[in-house]
C-alpha cells in the first residue's frame, strides 16, 4: 500500500498548503500587512484555481483538450448571480445565498456540460479542441443577448432585445450585453478558499476511485479500455460534467465578487489562461495547478511598474518558467533531491 | 481423434475431456473486407468450454484481424459469431467483453501511467457497483467494494509471481512483466474464453516454459477456454488442444497438433512447396 500513502501524503499536502496558505493571508489582513490591490484579488485567484483545477481533470486526467472552460464559467457566473439576486429578499444570509448561488451555478454549468458533451465527447484530438473552443464562444454570444428579469409573476426571459414587459416593481437582472449590474459582493475570501477545498476533495476522490481509474485509462488507451469492459462514454461525460460543474461554482463565486458582470468577461482568452495554468502547473497535478493560477493572477499585477511592457515580461517570464521546468538538468537534480529527501524518510521509518 | 475445432454434428464425438458438451464460441461463416481486400474469409471456428485452441499462420495471414473481429474492433462484414450460444451482433467491444470475451494485445497496450494493481482492477469496473458519489464521498459500498478490488487483484497478480510489483508502474515494468499484466488484466474481467495475441512474444525460453505452465493453470482454475495467436511452435504444439491454421485471411487446416504437424497445406504455407528431389 506504499503508493497509495504516498498519493494520500501528497494529497493531504495539497490540502495543508491551501490552508496554510488561508490562515497567513487571513493573518496579513488582519494585521493590514496586505496591499488593496492584492486584497481585491483573493477571490479571483480562488476562482481561477477552481478553475484550474476543474480543467486539469478534463485536461490531464480524462486526457483532452478542451478550450472552452470560461464558457462553463459564464454559465455558472449568470445563473449563479440570476439566483442569488432573485433571493436577495427572502435569503437574508448572505453566505446561504452564495452557497445557493454556486449550488445553481454549479448545476446548470453541470447541465451545459452535459449537452455540449453529448456531441463534442464523439470527436477526439484536435477537433475536440476546436468545437469546444465554438461552445465556449457560443455561450458568449447567449449570455450578449439574453435578456432575464423577474417580478411576482415569476421569471422573464427574451432574447436578443428586451421584452421581458415585467410588472410593476419587477427588475431586470440580465440585461443583454450590459450583463448584470449592482451585484451585491458577497463573495468572501472565506467562501473562496471552502471553494477550493471541496473541489480538491472532489477532483481528488473521484480520481482515486473506480471512476478515476476508468478515465485514466480512457486516457493511456481507449482499446484497451474498451477491451476490458470500461463504459467509454460513461466516463468521459462523468469527468467533463464534473470539471463543468465545479468551473459553474468557480464563475459564480468570481461574478459574486465584481457589482457588475458582462458575458465578454469570459471569453476565449479566459479560456486559454485556464488552459495556461494547467499545462504550466503539469497535467494531471493539481498542485501545480493551484500554484501556476495563484502565481500567474498575481503576476499581472506585480509586473505593473512595467506599465506599457507589462504583457511582454509576463511572456517572457512564461517562456522561462516553462524552459526551466522542462529543463533536464535541473529535472534531474530535483529528482535526486526528491530521492534524497525520501530515502531519508526511509531510513527514519526503519529505524 | 477429432479436435474440437473442427464443427461437430453431434455430442457424442466430443472428447471425454471437455467437460461440457456445448461449445463456447462459435465462428460461423465470419468474414471481413477492407475495400475490396478480403483480410478474412469464410472463417468457421468452435471452441469447447475448457479447450486451449491455437490460432497460427504465416504473418500477415488475418489472426489479429479475427481476434479483433470476435471483440468487435472490427465489425464482421459476413457471418455470425455465436457466444455461449447468443449472437454477439451488434454488440460493441464493450459488451462483447461484458459477455465474457476477454483478449491481450499483440503491441501491449496497458495503461502505462497507472499502477499495476490500478490496471488489474479497472478490468473489474464492470463488476464494480457503487457509484460516482459513494467515490466521492467514500461511502461504505466503496470501501466494501475497494477492498475486495484489491484481494482479488492481489490473488490474480500472484498467479504470475507479480503481487510485488503492484505499485509499479505499468509502463516501467519489463516487457515479458508486461505481457503477463495484460493477461492478469484481461482475466479480472471474468472471461468465459481468453484470447491471448502471441503472448509468448519476447520471452526467453524459460520465461516461455513457465508460461505454458500458467495458460494450464489459469484454464484449470477458471475453468475458461482460451485462444492464443502464437509464433513459437514449441508453445503452439505444446499446450494447444486444437489448432487452426490461416493463411490469407482463409483457414487452410484444422486439428489436432499431430495433424496439424503432418498437414502438407500448412507445411506449405509455412515453408514453401517441396520440391521434388
Amino acid at each position: 500500500m506504499k503508493k497509495r500513502t504516498k498519493t494520500s501524503r501528497r494529497n493531504a499536502f495539497t490540502y495543508a498548503l491551501v490552508i496554510l496558505a488561508f490562515a497567513i493571508l487571513q493573518a496579513m489582513t488582519a494585521a493590514g500587512a496586505i496591499s488593496s490591490s492584492l486584497k481585491g484579488m483573493l477571490v479571483p485567484i480562488c476562482a481561477y484555481v477552481v478553475m484550474a483545477v476543474s480543467l486539469n481533470l478534463t485536461v490531464g486526467i480524462l486526457g483532452e483538450l478542451s478550450l472552452g472552460h470560461a464558457g462553463f464559467m459564464s454559465v455558472g457566473a449568470f445563473t449563479g448571480v440570476t439566483a442569488a439576486v432573485a433571493l436577495q429578499a427572502s435569503v437574508p444570509s448572505a453566505p446561504l445565498r452564495l452557497l445557493i448561488g454556486m449550488v445553481v451555478g454549479a448545476a446548470f454549468a453541470a447541465l451545459a456540460g452535459f449537452l455540449i458533451g453529448i456531441p463534442v465527447l464523439r470527436l477526439k484530438g484536435d477537433y475536440l479542441a476546436i468545437v469546444t473552443l465554438a461552445f465556449g464562444e457560443i455561450i458568449k454570444s447567449i449570455f450578449n443577448n439574453l435578456y432575464v428579469g423577474v417580478d411576482s409573476h415569476g421569471f422573464h426571459f427574451s432574447l436578443l432585445s428586451d421584452k421581458t414587459n415585467l410588472a410593476e416593481g419587477g427588475k431586470l437582472i440580465i440585461a443583454g450585453p450590459m450583463g448584470i449590474g449592482g451585484i451585491q459582493k458577497i463573495a468572501t475570501f472565506t467562501a473562496g478558499v471552502l471553494l477550493v477545498l471541496v473541489t480538491l476533495f472532489v477532483v481528488f476522490n473521484l480520481v482515486n476511485s473506480r471512476a478515476g481509474r476508468a478515465i485514466m485509462a480512457i486516457r493511456d488507451n481507449r482499446i484497451a479500455a474498451e477491451s476490458v469492459g470500461i463504459n467509454v462514454t460513461k466516463y468521459k461525460m462523468m469527468a467533463f460534467v464534473v470539471s463543468a460543474a465545479l468551473a459553474g461554482a468557480a464563475g459564480t463565486l468570481f461574478a459574486m465578487n465584481y457589482s457588475t458582470i458582462v458575458a465578454n468577461k469570459f471569453d476565449f482568452n479566459t479560456s486559454i489562461l485556464v488552459l495556461v495554468f494547467v499545462v504550466l502547473g503539469g497535467l494531471g497535478n493539481m498542485l501545480g495547478s493551484i500554484v501556476a493560477a495563484a502565481a500567474l493572477t498575481i503576476l499581472p499585477e506585480a509586473l505593473r511598474q512595467f506599465s506599457d511592457y507589462r504583457m511582454l515580461v509576463y511572456a517572457i517570464v512564461l517562456i522561462l518558467v516553462m524552459l526551466t521546468t522542462n529543463n533536464p538538468t535541473l529535472r534531474s537534480y530535483l529528482d535526486r533531491a526528491k530521492a534524497a529527501v525520501t530515502g531519508k524518510r526511509h531510513e527514519k521509518e526503519a529505524a | 481423434m477429432f479436435s474440437k475445432l473442427v464443427p461437430i454434428p453431434s455430442g457424442s464425438m466430443i472428447p471425454d475431456r471437455d467437460i461440457d458438451k456445448k461449445p463456447i464460441l462459435e465462428c460461423i461463416g465470419l468474414g471481413i473486407t477492407f475495400g475490396g481486400l478480403k483480410a478474412v474469409e469464410d472463417f468457421n471456428l468452435t471452441i469447447g468450454r475448457t479447450e486451449i485452441a491455437g490460432l497460427i499462420g504465416p504473418n500477415g495471414a488475418g489472426k489479429t484481424t479475427v481476434f479483433n473481429l470476435l471483440t468487435k474492433v472490427y465489425q464482421p462484414t459476413h457471418g455470425t459469431i455465436l457466444l455461449d450460444g447468443k449472437d454477439t451482433h451488434g454488440m460493441n467491444t464493450m459488451q462483447v467483453n461484458r459477455a465474457g470475451i476477454a483478449r491481450t494485445f499483440q503491441n501491449i497496450r496497458l495503461f502505462g501511467d497507472l499502477s499495476v494493481e490500478d490496471n488489474v482492477k479497472v478490468g473489474m469496473d464492470a463488476q464494480m457497483h457503487y457509484n460516482m458519489w459513494s467515490g466521492i464521498f467514500r461511502l461504505p459500498g466503496f470501501r466494501k467494494e475497494e477492498k475486495t478490488a484489491h484481494e482479488r487483484a492481489m490473488e490474480l497478480l500472484s498467479i504470475f509471481d507479480m503481487q510485488h510489483l503492484t505499485n509499479a508502474k505499468a509502463g516501467s515494468l519489463p516487457y515479458g512483466a508486461q505481457r503477463r499484466l495484460e493477461i492478469v488484466r484481461a482475466l479480472a474481467t471474468n472471461p468465459s474464453l481468453l484470447l491471448l495475441d502471441e503472448p509468448a512474444a519476447g520471452m526467453n525460453p524459460s520465461e516461455t516454459a513457465e508460461l505454458m505452465e500458467n495458460i494450464r493453470k489459469i484454464r484449470d482454475t477458471f475453468q475458461i477456454a482460451v485462444l492464443l495467436i502464437e509464433h513459437d511452435m514449441n508453445l503452439v504444439m505444446n499446450i494447444c488442444e486444437g489448432i487452426c491454421v490461416l493463411n490469407f485471411g482463409r483457414v487452410i487446416a484444422k486439428g489436432s497438433p499431430e495433424d496439424i504437424q503432418s498437414n502438407p497445406a500448412v507445411i506449405e504455407a509455412y515453408l514453401g512447396k517441396q520440391k521434388e528431389a
